[in-house]
């Protein structure tokens, strides 16, 4: 049996065809739209919610998606232990609706940025990233204007000793620095997960980093990781 | 009648926005500034009066994210 992932699409997502794309080509995983006024996402093994800017990044990014019909079911689906991945718009609707931590705030440096990054994986024991090794880089692509991550700094404390961080911005040897954190995010933080483990949130695109022509495929190793039992 | 719900940046929370614009104020002139922080105003009519304890629960839930922000509702009678 194929592990079946649900790509929600709220108005003005827009990654939400490449995520489908992208897993369907891994073996073993089988991935399919959801509209955002649906009430249930029965069936599916794993949520995505994708990219974009849905409702236009109104109010504030995700701010409106949150109240989403498919949201309700998607948190019933998360606090059973479901596995929800935020990617980038994704990311934001997650903080947003409370099932993450913190918030994504317009970068440092005002403009949207589109580029490779690097992120060094900080724990290899997580259902996101247990397919990679601790300090491995990967070279994942962001796009985004509102990645900044902020929390306060009870909640950092909180990320750190649950072991939360699992992403963090990094150079070319691994080293997490200033200059190597292209948002402005705290402690250069990439993705994170909530205390129960099962619900993921990252900034970098990994669907756009599964294939080679696109000039990587570490972004496979994320999505694998999911797959492992 | 109207609610104006003003939305801020919390005073911890990086505001790029606020310190490009203080520094263009500068350049025109206005020296004598301290910090400038950018929030933004959402204002609401109430043809039939306002229900002030569900507007607040909209402001906390949905105008504002108190991770980030601070709100303050204003009403103003008459307008």
């Amino acid at each position: 049996m194929p592990m079946k992932f649900a790509v929600i699409r709220f108005p003005g997502s827009n990654c939400d065809q490449d995520c489908v794309h992208s897993l369907n080509a891994i073996p073993g995983v089988s991935a399919d739209y959801v509209w955002h006024k649906d009430s249930s996402v029965n069936g599916f093994d794993a949520v995505v919610l994708p990219g974009g800017f849905s409702y236009g990044d109104y109010l504030r990014c995700g701010a409106i998606a949150r109240f989403s019909p498919v949201m309700e079911a998607v948190k019933n689906f998360a606090s059973e232990g479901g596995i929800v991945i935020g990617i980038c718009n994704g990311f934001q609707i997650l903080c947003e609706s409370g099932l993450l931590p913190g918030a994504l705030v317009r970068n440092r440096g005002l403009h949207f940025i589109c580029e490779h990054t690097r992120v060094r994986v900080e724990r290899p024991n997580s259902r996101l990233t247990c397919a990679a090794a601790t300090g491995q880089i990967l070279n994942i692509p962001i796009a985004h204007g509102e990645g900044c991550f902020f929390a306060d700094d009870a909640t950092l404390a909180e990320l750190r000793l649950n072991q939360q961080i699992l992403l963090r911005y990094c150079d070319a040897q691994g080293r997490v620095t200033p200059e190597s954190n292209p948002n402005g995010s705290r402690e250069n933080i990439a993705g994170i997960r909530n205390a129960a483990g099962n619900v993921f949130g990252l900034m970098p695109h990994p669907e756009r980093a599964c294939d080679p022509v696109l000039g990587s495929t570490d972004g496979l190793a994320l999505f694998e990781s999911l797959l492992a039992k | 009648m109207k609610a104006l719900v003003t939305i801020m940046p919390k005073p911890s929370v990086l505001d790029p926005q606020g310190a490009a614009v203080a520094e263009a104020m500068k350049h025109l002139g206005l020296e004598s500034i301290g910090r400038v922080r950018i929030g933004k105003v959402v204002e609401i009519e109430f043809p039939n009066g306002v229900d002030e304890a569900r507007l607040h629960e909209v402001a906390r839930d949905l105008l504002s994210n108190l991770v980030i922000e601070d709100y303050t509702i204003a009403i103003i009678a008459g307008a």
